[in-house]
């Protein structure tokens, strides 16, 4: 028996657009080892509540999404991470969060709870009492001639986001790079619990502020199928079109950043220049140069502001115009190509087999696209075109991000030329429901489930980033590198810290 | 070819935006503080490092497109640095996890004194939206004694380099006196 027949054989629960089923815990084991036999069926996310877990699996022939739960209430159930390397981390915070112990588990250490929190598994319904004195992080051990470590961040030298990699070198290879991430931990999903929808998705905004249009939209979406309700066509547009415009600012931002870690300053400045333009457009047509908490679940809180179309369209043609010149640039110059190419190289059955989504997946054979692949409105009607690499080192995710430029120039030109009138938003009614939403960002899918109970107040809650699937595949694209092309590596990828750290 | 476009950006005007003005409220308050407490004299100059303690990138995002030609964050003597020892200002993002307390303290104890901290954004002000959660002290000044707060959601870069600028000019006045 197939591991989605297994799921298909529990309890089948009301989420929509995805039935979830209620699995017993034997059924929960036989699919962890049915999973182990059958390498198809991809874990897209792994999280809790404090009575239950739940699963997200996606299977490339079938399309769409399938969810199984396992009751916890003891706090234990089968571990996955034998079967899915994927499951590690998200093992790792459930203990973190929920104090549920995943058995059988590949890796157990501590995660996002560093012994600072004033409790341990803050969101059960009995929290402990938090460890003294504060633990030290365990690392996993090297062994060999020379080895040394080199414990880098969390403040980092450049302005980014903090977290801890321990380097294990030899001479100046990397022999392993663990991350240790966990720094900004806010508490998002205790945040969001008891509130009402619309005051949660202020939390969802700021779930990883790069990537803010993109998560208020996977949230907005999972609220609206729980409550069987749908966005205006307007709001559906304008939606997209600020979609495409996070992704168009922060391709352009990496692809700057990845020459400028290379030491070569000129694309990094054009870059900086063009997206600059993009999000004064951005300001111009949305108020707000991220466009945060312009998506609430129901529609979008504001209309497109006069003149606002003709920033935008101004400056995509500024940045098309420019992209070919930029182009020769980044492929003319040796003392760059050199550092790109072959750099950092993601072997392609890794990426399948953390199902790594975004250019990580895209450069590494992994064509899914949630907009091509499993199709929300408007891309329904407007698929883009996804670009497919097989090479997987820094110069394939860059080469994917440039074709997603032109993709995102052509997606707001189609949109901005056909908005539909009418509405900016719809009412929410208040009833329960649970829903999934699925929206591509720039860096990949982002996940979003929803539990509202009848007063329309959110009752669980599990905002999966991208980031989840992509981190553990840095450690892998390092290795056998040397230290030096480190930050290339990180740029290529440009993980969110914030996301995962939640 | 780059060449050719580096020879053309040479008679080409500046990309680069007007500086905007400063508050004189906010120059007056800094000035007065800084004069009292007779901080060693700096020049007109500041070294600063960023400390992201809880952010969501957001801010991050506006205090890097600082270094972009449009802003030109250096032709103030304003410029970021890698390392807290070589730093004048904690330019400190975020509602302060309890993950980041004792990396945010010992960035400060590596920061030679006299050293502003610069509380940027809303989360950074008292917590903002994350006010309240169990894993957050809400706000900088919860650590570290906050010389001056720039707010936003994020603040746009112009509203950090106005609080920015407003430092320097504080800074330039405690010395002439």
């Amino acid at each position: 028996m197939t591991a989605f027949d297994l799921i298909r054989r529990g309890a089948p629960q009301d989420c929509r657009p995805w039935t979830r089923f209620l699995l017993t815990r034997p059924q929960w084991g036989a699919l962890a080892e049915a999973l182990a036999a059958d390498p198809a069926p991809e874990l897209m996310a792994l999280w809790a509540e404090p009575a239950m877990i739940h699963a997200a699996f996606r299977s490339p022939a079938e399309g769409g999404l399938l969810l199984a739960s396992c009751p916890a209430a003891d706090g234990r159930f089968p571990a996955l991470s034998p079967a899915r390397p994927g499951a590690v981390r998200f093992e790792r915070m459930l203990h973190d969060l929920w104090g549920h112990v995943a058995e059988g588990a590949v890796d157990l250490r501590p995660w996002l709870d560093h012994g600072r929190w004033p409790a341990t598994a803050p969101l059960s319904t009995r929290p402990g009492a938090p460890p003294f004195p504060v633990p030290q992080p365990e690392f996993l051990p090297v062994e060999g001639e020379g080895v040394h470590q080199i414990p880098v961040g969390p403040v980092h030298a450049g302005i980014i986001e903090p977290g801890h990699f321990r380097f294990h070198v030899q001479g100046e290879a990397v022999a392993r790079l663990e991350a240790r991430l966990g720094y900004l931990h806010k508490g998002h999903i205790g945040l969001m619990l008891g509130k009402p929808a619309r005051a949660a998705a202020r939390f969802a905004a700021r779930l990883s502020g790069d990537t803010t249009i993109a998560h208020a939209w996977a949230f907005a979406m999972a609220v609206e199928r729980a409550l069987g309700v749908a966005p205006p066509p307007r709001a559906v547009a304008l939606r997209a079109v600020m979609c495409e415009l996070e992704r168009l600012h922060n391709h352009l931002n990496d692809w700057g950043f990845v020459c400028n870690d290379a030491a070569f300053a000129y694309p990094h400045a054009r870059c900086g220049a063009l997206r600059e333009g993009v999000l004064r457009a951005c300001q111009a047509g949305f108020g707000h140069r991220l466009m945060m908490d312009r998506i609430v679940p129901g529609g979008v809180t504001d209309d497109l502001a006069p003149g606002g179309a003709e920033a935008i369209l101004a400056v995509i043609a500024v940045v098309q115009a420019e992209l070919p010149a930029l182009l020769r640039i980044y492929d003319s110059h040796a003392s760059l190509q050199d550092r790109v190419v072959g750099t950092g190289i993601v072997a392609p059955d890794l990426v399948a087999r953390f199902a790594a989504g975004g250019h990580v997946g895209r450069a590494s054979g992994r064509g899914f696209d949630a907009r091509e692949a499993i199709p929300y409105p408007p891309y329904d009607a407007w698929p883009p075109e996804v670009p497919l690499l097989e090479t997987g080192d820094v110069d394939a995710r860059v080469r994917v991000r440039i074709a997603e430029i032109g993709e995102s120039i052509r997606l707001v030109r189609t949109l901005l030329a056909d908005l539909p009138a009418g509405e900016l938003a719809v009412p929410l009614p208040q009833r329960a429901g649970e829903g999934v939403g699925l929206v591509e960002g720039f860096r990949g899918d982002c996940l979003h489930w929803v539990m509202l109970d009848e007063g329309g107040v959110v009752r669980a809650v599990f905002p999966r980033d991208p980031s989840w699937l992509q981190w553990p595949l840095l450690e892998a694209a390092i290795e056998g590198n040397i230290v030096a092309d480190f930050p290339l590596c990180n740029k290529s990828f440009n993980c969110s810290y914030s996301g995962v750290d939640l | 070819m780059l060449w050719p476009r580096l020879a053309r950006a040479l008679v080409r005007p500046p990309l680069t935006d007007p500086a905007p003005a400063v508050s004189a409220d906010v120059v007056q308050a800094l000035a007065e503080r800084l004069d009292a407490t007779a901080q060693a004299r700096l020049g007109r100059s500041l070294a600063i490092r960023q400390v992201d303690a809880g952010s969501c990138n957001g801010c991050e995002l506006e205090i890097n497109a600082l270094n972009n030609v449009v802003y030109d964050l250096e032709r103030f003597g304003l410029r970021f640095v890698a390392s807290p020892r070589h730093a004048d200002v904690l330019l400190v993002t975020g509602p302060l996890t309890r993950n980041m307390r004792e990396a945010l303290l010992r960035t400060r104890a590596c920061t030679p004194d006299p050293c502003f901290v610069v509380a940027v954004g809303d989360c950074a002000v008292d917590g903002g939206v994350f006010k309240g959660s169990y894993a957050v002290e809400g706000g900088i000044a919860a650590a570290l004694p906050v010389d001056l707060v720039i707010p936003g959601c994020p603040p746009t870069p112009t509203q950090l380099l106005e609080g920015l600028l407003a430092l320097l000019d504080a800074q330039a006045t405690a010395k002439t006196r």
